[in-house]
């Protein structure tokens, strides 16, 4: 009877065979977008790698001193880019240095010490803060960070000093929130023992969730940096653009990204451009070492 | 330990051995359950009920790193066969969760879910089908009115009902439940119960609980499990009333578990 | 005494912290809008763009930025949500996954002017389009390609695995499963993370500055994907940096403040939805 009952509304053969079909063809879709996004960075290594080791084919421009040399005088044949390479560290360890103490101590306060209606402020103005265009923020800087400091300075105003200060505002929220979901996904029972303990807050704080918490807040600067390294059109607004090493802090001078931007017209095939695809691939290389320092650095975590 | 009620046997599962990666959660389970009949598995926790019900219809295949041993026969055929249709089985074999799970849509679609699967399209014909499938899980009463609003809106109890429902609206042969009113108050679980009574005419129904006086209510046979080897199978009338094995007796008369 | 004034005055610290940062956002929203806000008109949004005099508009550039957004999301959708069904609900652990998400997660980290310079190297000289549309639509969508396997991942990951049990004791093959179950029910999700990918596409330079180029084409609004496509954000870089026009600053803020709308107003419009489709599927 009851097999009976199973017939009368069991699908015809051709529906079932056409529903397995299906089954199996969208399994191998996905197989194939899985694999096309991971072939994606491979061929970007290997494109812009490619095309900027085309630079040392020119007899005058060497791997050294690209790497060890700050004259860039492309019409002279001088191809050092280790001013860019240099100002490009130096523009984001100073944009970390402003950011990082706001951040976390910002994480902290939303993760701990706001009440709800703060937290139910900040956590969209954060939000709304990451969508902003980043030559938004370089239209600022250039409208009033830029005169400001040439104002106090008595300079023109660009350079790293502004540069460091908008990147500064861009990776607030990207360091805020993940230290804040490092902060907030910590065992209650690790507060409650230091509270039983009779500690206060400031050094339940200080003493037991901050170093619980270091290591994804670790993760936030990290991800804060690459984003800092990598970003173009913001910095290009206020940095200057002069090929050298920065004589101060808002005197101009140039990054890494700035320079590939500043280039950019530069006929392709020749060797400045060239050695822009070579600084972009030095970006690149940075930007994924972070990646790989995060994976270490959540593994420790995870033990 | 043959069963005492002579009809055919439904699912019959053959040195049947499971592991975990290392762990092995069952050892060697033969056992016999007859067609139009309910059968209860019965057990202190971890003692791997739930785990058999879920070699029955390959559940198991969701998980990672189980390998099985031995054979589960559906109808004289071994469900572990490489060439075995799992979706077919599955269809056949049907199961009730110990949560109730009905999807986030409305009655009407959760009902409607497994027949538009299987290829029914005309609004008459599903229409049908929901409306026999609440009767027969004894919902239609209290949803008829609202089928188009959330499953989710339901009480605990009708939410499991309507799973039972859903279940039934693909016509399966048998019915795997696996503690379906461990989640629900008295009442429903009530209600639960004599569903299955009325449902084991039709279905073959295989129960999982930790309730005993629930499996010596509403079963025909019972299994009792130990640490995943099955110690003891038969009447379940004889099986409480009179177990051959000190352990059964044990645990029935509530020594442990 | 001393460990208890030092907690007050580290509350009172904290809590400076989170109106400096508060104080910040709020001063550099209002900066924006009060800058930009006055030079918005209907003629300017709507308008042509001018090279040498004032007066131009943004118009095609408005055009183009939605054109560039659309065509990219088009692109990256499909294998973006296949490439997270994929991760979420088939990949076994091995070597190959690994692999996947390793370099989903460096794609998500390449600098975006890597990205432009990739495109420039493939779809404008290689394939030999110049600064097109589709040029600039096809490489943006590798920027969005990693935020929406992970967003893909995340949400399908978030529902319970009693919905697939239920479905797949139902007889349902997992294609079924995924289409009728998974995706509606994770598709509140889906669209917050469509939102965000937008949002950022939508406010990205540096790709389109080196694949779509900064000009328009006379043709406005032009939806030939072989036409050049400066948007609004290219725009906004480009007069600042290197343009012509006498009302560059006029431009640049106006084009600043557009720039906050669209962003502002996307999310409200996609938030919204989403939260009704989430509201719907709970029951109330």
């Amino acid at each position: 009877m009851a097999i009976k009952a199973a017939e009368q509304n069991s699908s015809p053969p051709s529906y079932t065979r056409a529903v397995k079909r299906n089954d199996r063809l969208m399994h191998w879709l996905f197989v194939g977008s899985a694999a096309f996004v991971a072939l994606i960075i491979f061929s970007i290594i290997l494109f812009v790698g490619n095309q900027g080791i085309k630079m040392f084919g020119d007899p005058e421009a060497g791997i050294a001193e690209f790497f060890f040399t700050t004259d860039w005088t492309p019409g002279e044949g001088k191809y050092g880019a280790l001013a860019f390479i240099l100002g490009s560290f130096l523009v984001t360890g100073l944009a970390l240095v402003i950011a990082v103490p706001l951040a976390v101590g910002g994480a902290v306060f939303m993760a701990k010490i706001a009440p709800n209606w703060m937290r139910e402020i900040m956590r969209p103005a954060t939000d709304l803060f990451v969508g902003i265009p980043s030559v938004v923020y370089g239209l600022v800087g250039l409208t009033v960070f830029v005169p400001f400091f040439g104002g106090i300075f008595g300079t023109a105003g660009f350079g790293l000093l502004p540069a460091a200060l908008i990147l500064a505002i861009m990776i607030l929220p990207t360091i805020l929130s993940v230290s804040e979901d490092a902060l907030r996904t910590l065992p209650v029972a690790l507060e409650e023992a230091s509270y039983a303990l009779g500690a206060t807050r400031w050094q339940t704080i200080r003493k037991v969730l901050l170093p619980a918490a270091s290591p994804g807040i670790l993760t936030g600067v990290i991800l804060g940096m690459g984003r800092a390294i990598g970003e173009a059109m913001a910095v290009q607004m206020v940095i200057g653009n002069a090929p050298i090493l920065p004589k101060g802090l808002t005197e101009p001078t140039s990054v890494l990204t700035t320079q590939i931007v500043k280039e950019m017209a530069s006929p392709f095939g020749s060797t400045t451009n060239n050695a822009l695809f070579m600084m972009s691939l030095v970006l690149l290389l940075v930007s994924l070492s972070l990646i790989l320092i995060i994976r270490v650095v959540a593994r420790r975590r995870a033990v | 330990m043959t069963s005492a009620i002579a009809t055919k046997d439904k699912i019959r599962a053959q040195g049947l051995s499971l592991f975990y990666g290392d762990n092995q959660a069952l050892f060697d389970i033969n056992l016999e359950m007859p067609e139009g009949s309910i059968t209860a598995f019965i057990g202190p926790s971890g003692c791997g009920k739930s785990t058999l019900l879920r070699t029955l219809n390959r559940m198991n295949d969701l998980i990672p790193n189980v390998t099985i041993n031995g054979e589960v026969l559906v109808d004289g055929e071994n469900i572990y066969a490489p060439d075995t249709d799992v979706v077919n089985l599955r269809k056949n074999v049907g199961m009730v969760f110990q949560r109730p799970n009905p999807f986030p849509m409305s009655i009407y679609d959760n009902i409607a879910y497994g027949p538009r699967i299987h290829g029914i399209r005309k609004k008459r014909d599903l229409d049908e089908i929901v409306e026999r499938s609440l009767q027969q899980a004894a919902l239609w009463d209290e949803v008829k009115d609202r089928l188009g609003k959330s499953a989710m809106g339901l009480s605990g109890g009708q939410q499991q009902r309507l799973c039972i429902a859903r279940l039934l609206a693909v016509d399966p042969q048998v019915l795997l439940m696996d503690e379906p009113t461990s989640a629900l108050d008295p009442i429903s679980t009530l209600k639960v119960e004599e569903l299955t009574q009325e449902l084991k005419s039709k279905y073959t129904i295989i129960i999982v609980t930790h309730n005993m006086q629930q499996a010596a209510r509403i079963s025909d046979t019972t299994a009792f499990f130990l640490n995943g080897v099955m110690v003891e199978h038969g009447v379940t009338d004889k099986l409480f009333t009179n177990p051959t094995d000190q352990r059964t007796e044990d645990y029935i008369t509530g020594r442990f578990g | 005494m001393n460990s208890k004034l030092t907690n007050n005055i580290a509350n009172l610290v904290f809590w400076m912290f989170g109106f400096t940062i508060l104080g910040i956002l709020i001063w550099f929203l209002w900066h924006i809008l009060a800058a930009g806000l006055p030079h918005l008109s209907w003629d300017f949004i709507t308008g042509k763009p001018q090279e040498i005099i004032a007066g131009g508009g943004v118009g095609p550039q408005l055009f183009n930025s939605f054109y560039i957004l659309f065509l990219s999301l088009l692109f990256s959708i499909p294998f973006g949500i296949g490439a997270g069904i994929w991760l979420s609900e088939y990949a076994k652990k091995n070597w190959f996954t690994d692999l996947v998400r390793l370099s989903t997660e460096m794609l998500s980290s390449v600098p975006s002017i890597v990205f432009g310079l990739f495109g420039m190297l493939v779809f404008v000289t290689t394939f030999g389009l110049g600064f097109t549309i589709l040029g600039g639509a096809l490489t943006l969508a590798l920027l969005n390609l990693p935020v929406l396997v992970r967003v893909t991942e995340e949400t399908l990951r978030a529902v319970p695995d009693s919905y697939r049990e239920a479905s797949a004791a139902l007889g349902a093959t997992k294609w079924q499963t995924i289409r009728k179950v998974l995706i509606p029910t994770a598709l509140p999700g889906l669209v917050t993370g469509i939102t965000l990918v937008a949002g950022r596409a939508l406010g990205e330079s540096a790709i389109l500055i080196f694949t779509a180029g900064v000009t328009v084409s006379r043709f406005a609004p032009d939806f030939n994907v072989f036409a050049s496509g400066e948007t609004l954000a290219v725009r906004l870089w480009y007069v600042r940096s290197e343009g012509l026009v006498p009302d560059a600053m006029e431009i640049a803020e106006g084009t600043a403040a557009l720039l906050v709308i669209v962003v502002l107003l996307l999310n409200l419009l996609i938030g919204l939805p989403s939260r009704y489709l989430q509201r719907k599927a709970a029951g109330k």
